[in-house]
């Protein structure tokens, strides 16, 4: 699950896994936005990864609407929830809704009887190609209290996308490991 | 991810699936198939070869989640029934005990009523179905905690590569 402020980049994540994923890999990447391409419900890509000890390991990613307006929709995408990635948006100016949208999740998250500590979690830190980004360091003070993993981001060219869900992917299935 | 998750043995999924084909053939539909709350898809009948089963699911259990969320505000508990009317097809979701999704699409060659009829008779073999496995699986977590041999149990970080590879 993709979380973040509005406009932070998760679509963008979304679309370069599926633009660099094998055809058949793949299903549709869905995407319920609106016409100006701001996400409505969720967008959604279906990714099978291949066999772990023979069994076939499939993954389903999706995205929150980032909008603060949507936090209804918001909610319903958490339920069931495996692994959460905060896409943060680096630049100064966003810092602000960064820490509103982790606020929003965190106490999402406890609605559903979750919580950040005990679920497979990463942060990345998007955008960083612009010129007014905040340093790592201070994002980490902000935005990563409990010192989860995190990676650095620029969507549109790929730069950390899959290392970011592999981190995530990798804590999903050491969990499955605990509980089965 | 606790309280979500559905084990389910061979014999359970042929007398879901048995049940789909049952409901596939008397209810003259197109396609039927059943998907969990979190859009997993868990069985189909009928031709769906040229359809997106897993895009179908994801977006059915989105569809159930936004009208509970609705239903909720409005002070419901659920709504267990919707149905979307097009020029063709028609498509008819039915909640079942809380916890799983019966989906039937039809064409002209069918009609509401006998969807719901026929939807109404599976849906309680079905709850059935899922009542046993429910009851199952807590009286093997009670017996013996983990089940015999785990394929997880085993996983590597050089497997979580591979996947990346």
């Amino acid at each position: 699950m993709y979380y973040g402020p509005g406009l932070c980049g998760k679509t963008t994540n979304l679309q370069f896994i599926y633009k660099k994923t094998n055809p058949e890999q793949k299903g549709k990447l869905i995407s319920l936005a609106t016409e100006t391409e701001r996400t409505l419900f969720f967008d959604f890509l279906p990714l099978a990864l291949g066999d772990i000890r023979g069994f076939k390991v499939r993954f389903h990613l999706y995205t929150v609407p980032g909008q603060v307006f949507y936090a209804a929709s918001r909610k319903l995408i958490l339920k069931g929830v495996d692994g959460v990635i905060f896409v943060a948006d680096s630049q100064i100016e966003r810092m602000e809704a960064n820490i509103e949208s982790m606020d929003d999740l965190k106490i999402n998250l406890a609605e559903q009887g979750y919580s950040l500590e005990k679920l497979p979690y990463a942060v990345q830190y998007n955008k960083r190609d612009l010129p007014n980004v905040a340093p790592v360091d201070e994002m980490n003070k902000l935005l990563n209290g409990s010192s989860a993993q995190w990676f650095e981001g620029v969507a549109p060219t790929g730069v950390g996308v899959f290392e970011t869900l592999k981190g995530v992917a990798r804590q999903v299935l050491l969990e499955l490991k605990k509980h089965y | 991810m606790a309280g979500s998750d559905l084990v389910m043995y061979d014999s359970e999924f042929h007398k879901i699936d048995e049940e789909l084909q049952k409901l596939h053939q008397q209810a003259n539909a197109n396609i039927v198939f059943l998907v969990d709350k979190n859009g997993q898809l868990i069985a189909s009948a009928g031709d769906t070869h040229n359809i997106d089963t897993t895009s179908l699911a994801s977006l059915t259990a989105g569809n159930i989640a936004a009208t509970g969320g609705i239903a909720r505000l409005l002070g419901e508990k659920e709504f267990s029934i919707l149905f979307h009317e097009g020029e063709k097809d028609n498509i008819h979701i039915s909640l079942i005990g809380q916890r799983v999704i019966l989906v039937v699409i039809f064409d002209q060659r069918s009609s509401i009523g006998l969807v719901r009829l026929r939807v109404k008779k599976t849906a309680d073999v079905l709850a059935r179905i899922f009542d046993e496995m429910t009851s199952k699986a807590e009286k093997e977590k009670v017996e013996g905690g983990k089940t015999a041999e785990s394929p997880f149990a085993e996983i590597s970080d050089e497997d979580i590569d591979n996947l990346f590879r």
